[in-house]
């Protein structure tokens, strides 16, 4: 087997997030945005943001605070809704080269979002962490910038370019799996399946009364594991 | 709502959220081995953001045919790898042109 190659260079990581903090510009923009609005200092809404890093999980975090809901509550919420990214972490501990330390570990699941895992993910071979802190600086920066001026200009944005924000997000959740999906069709199909499962969550009456975090768990487990029995990778694409 | 109260909630939901991310990476240090369990999380990336994606993108924005507009825009150029940030903003753009459109029309 020849010997793993892997990917450390801070300045392409920081290329490579260029992108996903502009993305979180914009969403966080909207958190801060509706933060203020529900009643939040701003503040608050920034280190929210910078403790969290997370857009799910901020946004139902931020209607349990204002409906004054018990702690043991948010925290199952918190739970639920980002259980995802334990399987996210998982997968990136396979990802990791070994030179990446314990500490570095500690550090690394701090900024492990969908979107930095993601293109961490589809780096070819193994990822250390002078890339992975490299993709990881603008999307964080990014995220606490747009809070804030989302939370400054709370009421001054028109409604209709708050909309139009709204489906950034997806615009690149769409570029990170589409293009490995066109060569691959075993990716292809494994996300058909997601989508569909999730469709039924959505619109099958009784299914959709099962909450979003636990929807996306079910969904993601259900359609790898299908994926990982049918076609089971070769040694050269796992890593 | 009182400051104490507010850094408690912000305690509990940072807290709870960097353990279920640091957890599974200070834990599983070494290779998994079977290969199975490395099939499935060389998929779970994609079938999470499928998931994630969709039918959520229908609701995104105001109305559902900006929506609509939005994400057909957003599948042509990702099917043609353009880079996320093209994706992201020609999808916002097509929203922003829909509703404008619609507000024509419908005004």
């Amino acid at each position: 087997m020849q010997p793993t190659q892997m990917i450390n260079s801070f300045s392409k990581g920081l290329r490579d997030g260029i992108p996903i903090g502009l993305g979180y510009l914009s969403v966080s923009f909207t958190f801060g945005m509706k933060a203020v609005t529900d009643g939040l200092p701003i503040w608050a809404a920034v280190v929210i943001s910078m403790t969290n890093l997370t857009s799910a999980g901020q946004f139902a975090g931020l209607t349990l605070m204002t409906t004054g809901a018990p702690l043991f509550e948010m925290a199952l919420t918190q739970m639920v809704i980002n259980m995802r990214y334990s399987l996210m972490s998982l997968s990136l501990s396979q990802k990791l080269h070994k030179s990446v330390t314990f500490l570095d570990r500690l550090l690394i699941a701090f900024c492990n979002t969908d979107e930095i895992f993601a293109v961490a993910s589809g780096q070819k071979g193994e990822v250390g962490k002078r890339y992975f802190f490299g993709l990881a600086v603008t999307p964080y920066l990014g995220w606490a910038a747009g809070t804030l001026l989302g939370a400054v200009a709370s009421g001054l944005l028109p409604g209709f370019v708050q909309s139009a924000l709204g489906i950034a997000i997806y615009g690149m959740f769409l570029a990170i799996i589409l293009p490995p999906a066109k060569h691959s069709r075993p990716i292809a199909l494994v996300i058909l399946m997601a989508v569909v499962l999730s469709c039924l969550f959505f619109w099958v009456p009784g299914l959709n009364q099962v909450s979003g975090g636990f929807v996306i768990i079910i969904c993601a487990v259900a359609a790898s594991a299908v994926g990982a029995l049918f076609f089971p990778i070769r040694e050269e694409e796992s890593a | 709502m009182e400051t104490t109260q507010l850094l408690l909630y912000i305690a509990v939901m940072a807290g709870v959220t960097y353990l279920i991310r640091m957890l599974p990476l200070a834990i599983f240090k070494t290779k998994i081995n079977s290969r199975f369990l490395r099939s499935f999380l060389y998929y779970v990336p994609y079938a999470v953001l499928g998931a994630m994606t969709f039918p959520a993108i229908l609701f995104s924005t105001s109305t559902l045919p900006s929506a609509i507009a939005g994400f057909a825009v957003a599948l042509v150029l990702a099917f043609f790898e353009r880079s996320l940030l093209t994706v992201a903003l020609s999808a916002c753009g097509a929203v922003l042109l829909t509703e404008w459109v619609m507000r024509l029309v419908g005004g």
